[in-house]
């Protein structure tokens, strides 16, 4: 069964293109469907835009920060289940003893 | 470009996830866990994502390990299985 | 775990370290505009340093450092911090989290949205160290290591 996983897994591995191939479809500034990819603005436009050498802050804290305001709830949020599940379970067990 | 290197990190990376999956003592499961975070962190940066990288690096390797000793210390040593 | 006699070695050497990752973790959040890092890896840089002193010499000694009850609001004010940049912007007249309409002064747009990267990664870093540190406190209470 794992053997056979592993055979599937490697046959698919051997269609995918190179890393860092210039020719790949992942690369191109036209996607497949003939439009321009978001991708050329963000390189060509981040450091005019926001002065920041470092084009994935401009992304993460710029342009897609709604995203990344989403992330910081999501980590709030697992704080805030971790303190009442902990917490409760804590106390339950002091008043069952 | 760097296949050498890579080959080696895929090499100990299959070794201490099985080390990981098959060790008796769990503490010896979280101390593998954590390597294996930090030898994907130097994948990543092989690979030239060098943010995502530090994220695993730091996240990965220093508070998962940190809070899986103290799950194990709150619970049991010795694997069911 | 339940013997109290902590090496002085483990102690002492936590000591020295923890500054020093902390001092990292803020070269991390400031710096992030031009090398990788960020709010992320900068907060955690940050609760690692908060976390080794608490894993060595005990969570007594290190309510001295950080008390136990600032995590849960601190967390929420750096949610607030994010929040309400986003929200200042909307009120002052642009889109949410369009950082060109914040009420600074004498800065133009693209300066703007520098400042405006800098402090909602200041909310990230602020939110993820304390709830870092909650979520330690919160698996350790009852027990003292160390």
């Amino acid at each position: 069964m794992i053997i056979a996983f592993t055979l599937v897994l490697l046959f698919a591995a051997s269609d995918l293109p190179f890393r860092g191939d210039p020719d790949n479809q992942m690369n191109q500034e036209v996607s497949m469907t003939g439009t321009e990819v978001a991708g050329n603005y963000y390189i060509q436009e981040a450091y005019h835009d926001a002065h920041t050498p470092n084009i994935v802050t401009v992304i993460l804290g710029d342009y897609r920060s709604v995203d990344t305001l989403g992330e910081q709830i999501v980590i709030f949020t697992a704080g805030l289940i971790t303190f009442l599940l902990l917490r409760n379970r804590k106390e339950g067990e002091e008043d069952d003893e | 470009m760097y296949w050498e290197l890579e080959l080696i990190l895929f090499i100990f990376l299959l070794i201490t996830a099985y080390i990981a999956l098959e060790a008796e003592d769990l503490l010896i499961s979280a101390v593998m866990l954590t390597v294996f975070s930090f030898i994907t962190a130097l994948l990543f940066t092989t690979m030239g994502a060098v943010d995502v990288g530090f994220t695993e690096a730091v996240v990965g390797a220093g508070v998962t390990g940190i809070l899986l000793v103290v799950a194990i210390y709150q619970t049991t040593y010795k694997t069911e299985d | 775990m339940t013997n109290k006699s902590s090496s002085p070695i483990v102690l002492y050497g936590t000591r020295f370290l923890s500054p020093y990752i902390m001092l990292f973790g803020f070269y991390v959040i400031f710096h992030g505009h031009y090398s990788p890092g960020g709010g992320f890896q900068g907060g955690t840089l940050l609760a690692v340093s908060l976390l080794l002193i608490r894993i060595a010499s005990g969570t007594d000694l290190a309510q001295l450092q950080f008390k136990e009850y600032l995590t849960t609001p601190l967390a929420a004010l750096g949610v607030v911090i994010y929040f309400g940049t986003g929200l200042t912007a909307l009120i002052m007249g642009g889109y949410f989290l369009d950082y060109e309409e914040l009420p600074i002064p004498g800065l133009e747009p693209a300066y703007l949205r520098y400042w405006g990267i800098l402090i909602i990664e200041l909310g990230i870093g602020l939110t993820v160290m304390t709830v870092l540190t909650l979520i330690y406190d919160n698996m350790v209470k009852g027990e003292d290591y160390a």
